[in-house]
């Protein structure tokens, strides 16, 4: 099994998503981004999951190698949820108290 | 409901699910202090706004009864439990730092009992979130898995972000909360990412199987290479290590003093612990990425650290480089870890000494700097001038506690900074020298800035002629009590500590 276009996908979401939680300002666009990157880690561990399979089929034995990918992959989506939440409601305090959600303003303290 | 599921599970797991066998003494202090968060949210339900003073003691006394149930399983012979497949571990080392976390925890939750009562900061949900974030940390003692330890890291994380911006109507506590959010998360974004290319490397997540599987060859792949630094450097962002530390002074300054407190100590441990794990048990075998990586990451975090350090004129900035630069120090054993001929657990240790001492100093600094900022209601260290004169039982506290930090005898930090000397003669590597020469310069410029506070506190006069004294609170009382003596203790008689930190090993267990 060949997983490099996979592992090509990743890659590139993973980059796009750094880039964008580096240049973007707006709040909500840089949780966007973040949500990219995880789930360029999502995409990575499901393919390393089949691939695992392919190598080493698992047979009746609990836990073997191609299980922990998507496993690993529903904690990520399930914390990536629950970040993403206190994510929000942090963006939407600050659209309160500065009536926008540029990020790039809430740097009053330096040094 | 039932019967749709059979066949699924009868495919998944024929012969039945069997769970896997949890041994619950060992797990006791976790399910002490779940009951308690769980109690005190059922609690603050129920009470009125006004009202909720018992949520304090009862969050207290819950921590308490999780750090006796520590003492429990070390007493009932515990302590070298490997549950769920080697991903969860109860040894000596795990305990050490458990009792670490529950007792700074038990210190914040104290300097935070005024603070916190008497602004209106939402007391239920603040000690709901203080007790979530400590459950974190002692889950992440005890994570030997890739997966055990991402969730760890959020378990402890995720509070912490809604702490620092708790004052929500102080545009500060918003920057605070905002940034350390998003460096927060993008660190680790970044390493997730180098943990599912761990996985996709050695097909496993436990970390002595990984550790297995990475030492073989000479050269490692480039990427390795890439997911052991990306892995390495989300946590570097956990304990302010240089370039990763810009959130620290920001978040430190505009949080809640005693959150500040919480991550200072607290977090940064728990950091560390994370780092411990991985680096002693994970990646052992690869020597050659993990010790110029650390080499790096600590000679530039106790430098640059220190240096920004000296021209701070806010108290609480001044301890958020200060303890960019001690991370600095106990990042300098791990650039040493693994070099072939000695024992690794003598880094392990003097890494386990330098927090359990830097826990007490640095939680005792925040304690005065809180209670004498209830009469001046300032940070900036020009504030404090005349503190000799008005508050000399604070001033004298602040002393010890800088003197301390700076490594001057006879209080804790300077057996603190023995046992990272130790550890670097002991390996014997040019790394090891040169890392000790930079410790001992950096060591002297911060002893500069630590007592420029105390010479401001004894020689220059009080701003007002308000020469009343500060009231004290007896919680504040208390965690300064507890914070002295450990700091005081732990130099005069540095056996106390040594022995704990002798019976803690990483390599050659784990499941």
């Amino acid at each position: 099994m060949l997983i490099n276009a996979y592992l090509l996908l990743a890659a590139v979401l993973f980059c796009i998503g750094v880039y964008g939680v580096l240049a973007r300002r707006n709040g909500v666009l840089v949780l966007m981004s973040i949500e990219l990157i995880l789930n360029s880690v999502n995409i990575n561990l499901v393919a390393f999951g089949a691939w695992w399979g392919a190598q080493q089929p698992c047979g009746a034995a609990q836990g073997c190698a191609a299980t922990i990918g998507p496993v690993f992959a529903l904690f990520v989506i399930t914390v990536a949820a629950a970040e993403v939440g206190v994510g929000l409601a942090l963006v939407l305090m600050l659209y309160r108290n500065f009536k926008s959600i540029d990020i790039d303003q809430v740097d009053s303290m330096k040094g | 409901m039932l019967a749709a599921v059979a066949p699924i599970l009868a495919q998944i797991a024929p012969g039945g699910f069997q769970g896997p066998p949890v041994n619950w003494v060992a797990f006791s202090p976790e399910v002490v202090l779940t009951a308690t968060l769980v109690v005190v949210v059922l609690v603050d339900v129920f009470t009125e706004r006004y009202d909720k003073g018992a949520i304090n003691t009862l969050a207290g006394i819950g921590v308490l009864l999780s750090l006796l149930f520590v003492g429990v399983v070390v007493v009932t012979a515990n302590n070298s439990e490997s549950m769920f497949g080697g991903a969860y571990v109860v040894d000596n080392f795990a305990l050490i730092m458990k009792a670490l976390f529950l007792l700074s925890g038990y210190v914040v939750i104290l300097i935070s009992t005024n603070y916190i009562g008497e602004g209106d900061y939402w007391e239920g949900e603040y000690y709901q979130l203080i007790l979530a974030s400590v459950l974190g940390m002692l889950v992440m003692a005890s994570a030997r898995d890739l997966i055990s330890i991402f969730i760890a890291l959020e378990l402890l994380s995720i509070p912490a972000y809604m702490l620092a911006a708790w004052r929500k109507r102080d545009l500060k506590s918003d920057e605070a909360g905002m940034k350390y959010y998003l460096m927060g998360v993008f660190a680790t974004a970044v390493m997730l990412y180098g943990m599912s290319l761990l996985y996709g490397l050695t097909g496993d997540t436990l970390l002595t199987k990984i550790n297995a599987a990475i030492s073989t060859g000479t050269k490692p792949p480039a990427i390795l290479i890439l997911a052991v630094i990306f892995v390495l450097v989300g946590f570097g962002f956990k304990v302010s290590a240089v370039p990763f530390h810009t959130w620290a002074p920001d978040t430190y300054e505009g949080a809640p003093t005693p959150v500040t407190a919480f991550l200072a100590v607290a977090s940064k441990a728990a950091g560390f612990v994370a780092l411990m794990n991985l680096v002693f048990i994970g990646f052992l075998g690869r020597a050659d990425i993990v010790q110029p990586l650390m080499w790096a990451l600590s000679a530039l975090t106790m430098t640059v650290g220190n240096l920004i350090a000296l021209r701070q004129t806010n108290v609480v900035r001044m301890f958020a480089y200060s303890g960019v630069a001690q991370a600095g120090y106990m990042l300098a054993p791990l650039a040493v870890a693994g070099s072939s001929g000695t024992d690794p657990n003598v880094a392990v240790r003097s890494i386990v000494t330098y927090l359990l001492i830097y826990a007490a100093m640095n939680l005792g600094a925040f304690a005065v700097v809180i209670a004498l900022a209830r009469k001046t209601r300032s940070a900036e260290i020009t504030s404090m001038s005349g503190a000799f004169h008005y508050a000399p039982g604070l001033a004298w506290c602040l002393t010890i506690f800088l003197t301390s930090l700076a490594g001057i005898p006879p209080f804790g930090g300077w057996f603190a900074k023995f046992s990272i000397f130790q550890a670097l003669f002991t390996a014997a590597t040019p790394a090891g020298y040169t890392l000790a020469v930079l410790l001992v310069v950096n060591s002297v410029i911060a002893a500069f800035y630590y007592m420029r506070v105390v010479r401001v506190m004894a020689f220059e006069p009080a701003d007002d002629v308000d020469m009343t004294p500060v009231k004290v609170p007896s919680s504040l009382l208390v965690a300064m009590g507890i914070t002295v003596v450990v700091t005081v203790l732990t130099g005069v008689v540095p056996a106390i500590v040594s022995q704990f930190a002798s019976s803690a090993s990483l390599v050659g267990f784990g499941g």
